[in-house]
């Protein structure tokens, strides 16, 4: 039977508010007062460091870009550095692992489906490297993934490139050159972003058998 | 006591790293209370205590991995403390030899173990150790044990170093190493030797002969974590030793036209621009020629793809303050620059990196970088490329030397001119010509302005 899921599209949200509203849901969803959640949110150019961070090019160091002015925001999801900024579509799930598999592995391939199916949507052919959690198609990242979990309740997500200013990128991880980033858009995709967020959305209804209840966009706060 | 275990968290997995304990010994912990992290690829998850009590030992520390269902703390009772239900998921934790992590484990030499059998015998003279034994041991990756079954190791004899006293790969190494040393000289021969076999048919010093370094730090010596721009220069530098194929050239220069003009223009160019000149825009001006004429030393790799890039992006390294770090800021489009123009980036630029004002801009979408060695003194190095660029242009120190010119002994003004380029894609030939094309256009400075 599939479980319900309350699905918010937050619009343009800063980081650290969707980060805010994250951790209000995920106590929520700790406490058993919610269902399961997905937030779909864009942010405002911002780079975050994951837990892992390493490989950012030695001028990205935090201390720099802070002292620059430039958004860096520390998380607590898993993985590297990473760059979010308008054209991109950000997801949060904020699933009760529990209720579906224990099993983060098993989590990030079917983050990982969603994605790769709804790409298929649009003729591309994502594919999963085994060696590095992601969506991509022809060789270059289209989507990263980056999670943070505590008692198996899920936040952070994915980010999928729809018409991203893929420049962004260099800023951070200049390897990215020798594993180059795409956006559905630098491979020829030209659908609107909303049709790219209804596909996704689709598809975590049919990977994580879900049921989704559309909530409407939350009031402007302030 | 409650063992406090690595969880599994997946199938697919089977270790993890602690990144961040949330507790420290001493303190109290309440069940379900987030005790630690862990990370396990793009998975970070914050793990809860399985018992209320006072957290008495930390067995594994920060930024170390291991297996799942190792032992990571324990969790003593306290006075007052409700009994901890045992938890499901540390119902089964296997007995894990406690590490002594303060205190230093004896080198294994102190007690020489006994040697190994002259040859590998499977029926060997060694007690042998039971599947029970070994399963004591706690979890023991695949080449440890493959190791301990090709070198017929008893691995009860190995202290482990590692996670939560886990044997690792070294330990078994440094083991061996033991046992070398001790085996009479005759039997060494027939014993197989794990290390990498000398070609030199005898070695001086036999190297089994030299003692391990020692796991605990001697009492003088400091101990400090690095910092994170520290890191990042660390992994920069590995990555772009792994990533580029390193070649560097030396070329001579005779920079003494350029000394010339800059002697005789420097009082009025500092009077009317309000900075000094130096002598590296000269050369920077000189290396965007030479990149205009060169367009695969302005290059990056993409896969199997060449990247041409349009624009000539210099960056400059600049060394931070007290060594703190290092810091490549870049000038754009400096093709389109004269010598005043870069000197004022150059100033510029230099300025804001000390003073931690540089803008992303500022530090992004280089093509080639510089880096100034010679203002320390070097007289040449062997700059490592800034990656994803494909060449560094390195400058020694300009000095004044004799020099043969048509059978005469002239002073001159000379630098050492060291290109490191990538050899996966620009040929030495290429970057030869690269360097004598600077070399060509400082020595025949001809621009009548600056």
């Amino acid at each position: 039977m599939p479980r319900l899921c309350e699905f918010r599209d937050l619009g343009s949200l800063g980081y650290d508010e969707a980060y805010a509203l994250q951790r209000e849901l995920v106590s929520a969803r700790k406490a058993g007062s919610i269902p399961d959640q997905l937030l779909f949110v864009e942010h405002p150019h911002v780079v975050t460091l994951g837990r892992n961070a390493k490989l950012a090019h030695v001028l990205a160091a935090p201390e720099l870009l802070a002292s620059a002015g430039i958004a860096v925001a520390e998380t607590d999801r898993g993985g590297d550095v990473t760059y979010h900024g308008p054209g991109q579509l950000v997801g949060y799930p904020i699933f009760d692992l529990k209720d579906w598999h224990r099993d983060v592995g098993a989590y990030l391939r079917a983050i990982e489906e969603v994605l790769i199916d709804a790409l298929a949507t649009f003729g591309l052919h994502g594919e999963r490297d085994p060696e590095a959690t992601g969506v991509w198609v022809n060789g270059a990242k289209v989507a990263a993934i980056g999670i943070h979990m505590s008692r198996w309740v899920t936040s952070h997500g994915f980010a999928l490139n729809i018409d991203t200013d893929l420049n962004y990128f260099r800023y951070i991880v200049p390897c990215g050159l020798t594993k180059p980033v795409a956006s559905l858009r630098s491979l020829g995709v030209t659908a609107p972003a909303d049709a790219v967020r209804r596909a996704v959305l689709t598809a975590f209804e049919e990977v994580f058998d879900l049921e989704i209840a559309h909530l409407a966009q939350l009031t402007e706060q302030q | 006591m409650t063992d406090v275990v690595m969880p599994q968290m997946g199938e697919s997995i089977v270790e993890g790293t602690l990144t961040k304990w949330l507790k420290k010994p001493g303190d109290r912990v309440e069940r379900d209370e987030p005790l630690f992290e862990i990370s396990t690829d793009k998975v970070d998850s914050e793990i809860p205590s399985p018992a209320a009590g006072i957290l008495s030992e930390v067995l594994v520390q920060e930024g170390t991995t291991v297996a799942i269902n190792t032992v990571v703390a324990r969790i003593g009772d306290s006075a007052g403390a409700a009994a901890p239900a045992p938890q499901p998921a540390v119902a089964a934790p296997p007995p894990t030899p406690a590490p002594a992590p303060v205190q230093a484990a004896p080198p294994v030499q102190a007690a020489p173990p006994p040697p190994p059998p002259p040859a590998p015998a499977p029926v060997a003279a060694a007690p042998a150790a039971t599947a029970e034994d070994i399963d004591a041991l706690g979890p023991l990756s695949p080449l440890v044990r493959k190791m301990a079954r090709e070198y017929n190791i008893d691995l009860r004899q190995v202290s482990g170093t590692g996670g939560g006293g886990r044997i690792t790969k070294d330990d078994v190494e440094r083991y061996l190493a033991g046992s070398r040393a001790a085996a009479p000289a005759a039997a060494l021969a027939a014993v197989p030797t794990y290390a990498p076999a000398p070609t030199a048919p005898a070695p001086p010093p036999p190297p089994a002969s030299v003692p391990p370094p020692a796991r605990a730090e001697a009492p003088r010596n400091r101990v400090e974590p690095m910092s994170k721009m520290r890191e990042k220069i660390a992994e920069h530098m590995i990555f772009s030793k792994q990533t580029s194929a390193h070649v560097t050239t030396v070329h001579r220069v005779d920079m003494t036209k350029i000394v010339k003009i800059r002697a005789a223009s420097k009082k009025q160019f500092e009077e009317h621009y309000g900075f000094g000149l130096t002598f590296l825009p000269f050369i920077t001006r000189a290396a965007a020629e030479a990149l205009r004429a060169f367009p695969i030393v302005n290059a990056s790799i993409d896969g199997k793809n060449i990247i041409y890039h349009g624009d000539i992006n210099i960056g400059i390294a600049v060394a931070l303050d007290g060594g703190s770090g290092l810091i490549v800021p870049v000038i754009r489009n400096a093709d389109e620059k004269n010598v005043v123009g870069l000197q004022r980036s150059i100033v510029d630029l230099a300025a804001r990196a000390r003073s931690k004002q540089l803008k992303l801009d500022d530090v992004s979408g280089g093509t080639f970088s510089i880096t100034n060695f010679g203002s320390y003194g070097s007289i040449f190095a062997t700059p490592v490329i800034n990656q994803p660029q494909v060449a560094i242009l390195g400058l020694g120190a300009i000095e004044k030397v004799p020099v043969v010119i048509d059978d005469a002994i002239a002073i001159r003004s000379q630098m050492f001119m060291a290109l490191t380029f990538d050899h996966r894609l620009i040929d030495g030939a290429m970057a030869d010509q690269f360097c004598q094309k600077v070399k060509a256009i400082l020595e025949n400075w001809s621009e009548q302005v600056i």
